[in-house]
């Protein structure tokens, strides 16, 4: 860090103060909570770490945890991009209410909505009654799962993606049109490329949001050690058996596999502004 | 500071300036807290009642049956308030700091990790008081779906291909392991392989919930599974509360006796009267009094005698092993249940 940025004048004063304050909360908020579980992992050591997370069921939860949180991220960056231009380029009756809607899955407590999609989808629940005879399980498999982390990712896509397709002119894809291309072309060279950092960060918050998931999955998941058991629940399952440390190393873990994602995220992001061109 | 609101509104009435309604209201309720305030000064007592979760509608009418008969017996009344949730979680924030006065758990194996983790109970706590500190206990029982179409009648027929058995896990809901360890009973009385026969069930199992509730919930409003492990006095609330022509309850030859178990946090108590107060409120669930309460509230009690006889004569006999058959909690809790142990074996192929 260069010394030079916390001196770096400005037409408003206040800056020391406010870094002052912004860096306290910070820190209590977010980095020694963060410090104390790493400081955890030094004390246990990486050896023992590593023997605590080195178990078959881990890795499959780990697996699972991951694996749902990229396919649930995956489908809301695709329908939550089309969700978000529908939103901004589209009149239509009802666009207002969609709009305020997106935002629910923040407002509403995770577990009130794990409850309610079980309760959906359960054999004897509204879509349930029709999927399960079409021999399509929902609850208490993976798909369950996926179901809930595209419920609580979405409004982090869409609303990272939508301010940035608002700014984006029409007037841009009528020269393109112009000037000869297809559809698909001006999609693919024009509108996707402009797109692209917002639509990785929407990605990368909705994906972060989805690993770490514990509330609305728990009552979906069925939670069957090995096959639908999550990564969140096997921490509380060994603090339920009084093993702290092995419910650190199982987080960290999580930590350590969640930074190497989203470093890879922005790294791609970092390229593609490169290649654009935009910052 | 009282005093002086006090004072400000006597003036105010006093002055003739108080005319509406609503100011008469506050003049009654600001006259109601004065008439209170020297009880209050005399000795003003708190309990907290750490719990789980069945528990709650219990304790909300135990602490007013107490109340009742604490003042009675000429002491200022104690202001007791309540906290439920997992047994496990409720045990950790004990640990954690919770200032729980007393402690009414699923477990005993839960206020063991308390007594050795925070030594604010001494270890012999389960000998403070009779019955092994358990005032009601309960059993494991069935419940399956009206009419019992699958024709249900005991362990064995639960492991049979295609039925399906929902119980919580025995890792997060202290419950469950009640469920675990009647199962493991039944097998052993009945010279089959324990492990073997246990794993049979579980692999039966389609959900595993979290928390006793939770696969109360999953069984009767969800609809999955054929029959739910369930704590008896769970079993005939949910008769109770759902309605008797949707379920039944199956008794099982051979079940266990589950303790929930109730004891003072020594440490925690600071001072006589509240001491007083605290070791009162635990022993007087032996009262009569409190053993109809709890047997109105589907526990199985030891003393009948003021309770509802339709109460007392509502659970049937059956075998009921104990705890104590498995060598007791600080042996049976880090062998089945403990990280590597026999439940984790089951999913360990």
């Amino acid at each position: 860090m260069r010394a030079g940025i916390l001196r770096s004048p400005s037409p408003l004063p206040g800056f020391g103060l406010s870094f002052g304050i912004m860096m306290t909360m910070l820190s209590i908020a977010v980095l020694l909570p963060i410090a104390a579980l790493l400081g955890r992992g030094l004390i246990i050591g990486p050896a023992d770490l590593w023997d605590m997370v080195n178990s078959r069921r881990i890795w499959a939860a780990l697996s699972l945890s991951f694996r749902a949180a990229l396919i649930a991220s995956l489908f809301n960056l695709v329908f939550g991009l089309m969700l978000a231009w529908v939103l901004v380029r589209y009149r239509f009756w009802g666009r207002r209410f969609i709009d305020a809607a997106v935002d629910l899955p923040f407002a509403l407590p995770t577990a009130v909505a794990g409850i309610a999609l079980t309760a959906l989808y359960a054999p004897n629940g509204v879509f349930g009654q029709t999927l399960v005879p079409l021999g399509i399980q929902v609850a208490y498999t993976e798909v369950g799962i996926w179901v809930a982390l595209v419920f609580i990712g979405l409004p982090f896509v869409v609303r990272t993606v939508q301010p940035v397709i608002e700014e984006l002119e029409p007037d841009l894809e009528e020269v393109s049109a112009t000037l000869g291309a297809h559809r698909a072309y001006t999609l693919r060279r024009v509108i996707l490329p402009t797109l692209t950092p917002a639509l990785l960060t929407g990605f990368a918050l909705a994906l972060a949001r989805s690993v770490g998931e514990y509330g609305s999955v728990i009552f979906i998941a069925g939670n069957i050690p090995g096959v639908t058991e999550i990564a969140p629940l096997l921490i509380v399952i060994r603090l339920e058996e009084y093993n702290y440390d092995a419910a650190a190393a199982i987080g960290i873990a999580m930590l350590v596999i969640s930074f190497a994602m989203l470093l890879a995220i922005y790294a791609i992001q970092i390229w593609s502004r490169r290649r654009i061109g935009l910052v | 500071m009282a005093g002086n609101f006090h004072v400000a509104l006597r003036k105010a009435l006093e002055g003739g300036h108080l005319r509406t309604g609503l100011m008469t209201a506050v003049a009654a309720l600001g006259l109601t807290f004065a008439g209170t305030a020297p009880a209050a000064a005399q000795e003003s007592v708190e309990i907290l009642n750490v719990s789980y979760d069945p528990t709650r509608e219990f304790y909300r009418e135990y602490n007013e049956l107490f109340n009742a008969w604490w003042t009675a017996q000429g002491n200022a009344p104690v202001t007791i308030q309540q906290s439920h949730g997992g047994a496990g979680a409720q045990a950790r924030a004990v640990i954690d700091g919770l200032e729980a006065t007393v402690v009414t758990l699923a477990l005993s194996a839960d206020i063991d990790q308390i007594a050795e983790r925070t030594g604010r109970i001494p270890a012999d706590w389960q000998s403070r008081l009779p019955h092994n500190s358990a005032p009601y206990t309960s059993t494991i029982v069935f419940l399956v779906r009206e009419g019992n179409p699958r024709g249900i009648e005991d362990w064995d027929d639960l492991v049979a291909e295609g039925v399906q058995v929902i119980t919580p896990n025995p890792k997060t809901s202290g419950g469950a392991r009640w469920n675990f360890l009647a199962v493991w009973a039944y097998a052993e009385r009945n010279g089959l392989d324990p492990a073997e026969f246990v794993g049979a069930l579980y692999r039966n199992v389609p959900v595993l919930d979290t928390g006793a509730r939770g696969s109360t919930t999953t069984f009767t409003q969800r609809g999955i599974g054929d029959v739910l492990l369930a704590w008896e006095n769970e079993a005939f609330l949910a008769l109770a509360e759902l309605g008797e022509d949707a379920f039944d309850i199956v008794v099982p030859s051979v079940s266990i006796l589950a303790e929930p178990p109730v004891t003072l946090v020594d440490g925690n108590i600071t001072s006589d009267v509240q001491r007083a107060a605290a070791e009162a409120y635990l022993q007087h669930l032996y009262s009569a009094q409190a053993q109809a309460l709890a047997l109105r509230h589907y526990y199985r009690a030891w003393d009948t005698s003021l309770a509802d006889p339709e109460d007392a004569a509502r659970f049937p006999d059956l075998e009921l092993v104990t705890i104590a058959d498995f060598g007791g909690w600080p042996v049976v809790q880090p062998e089945y249940f403990g990280e590597g142990g026999i439940f984790d074996q089951i999913y360990e192929e």
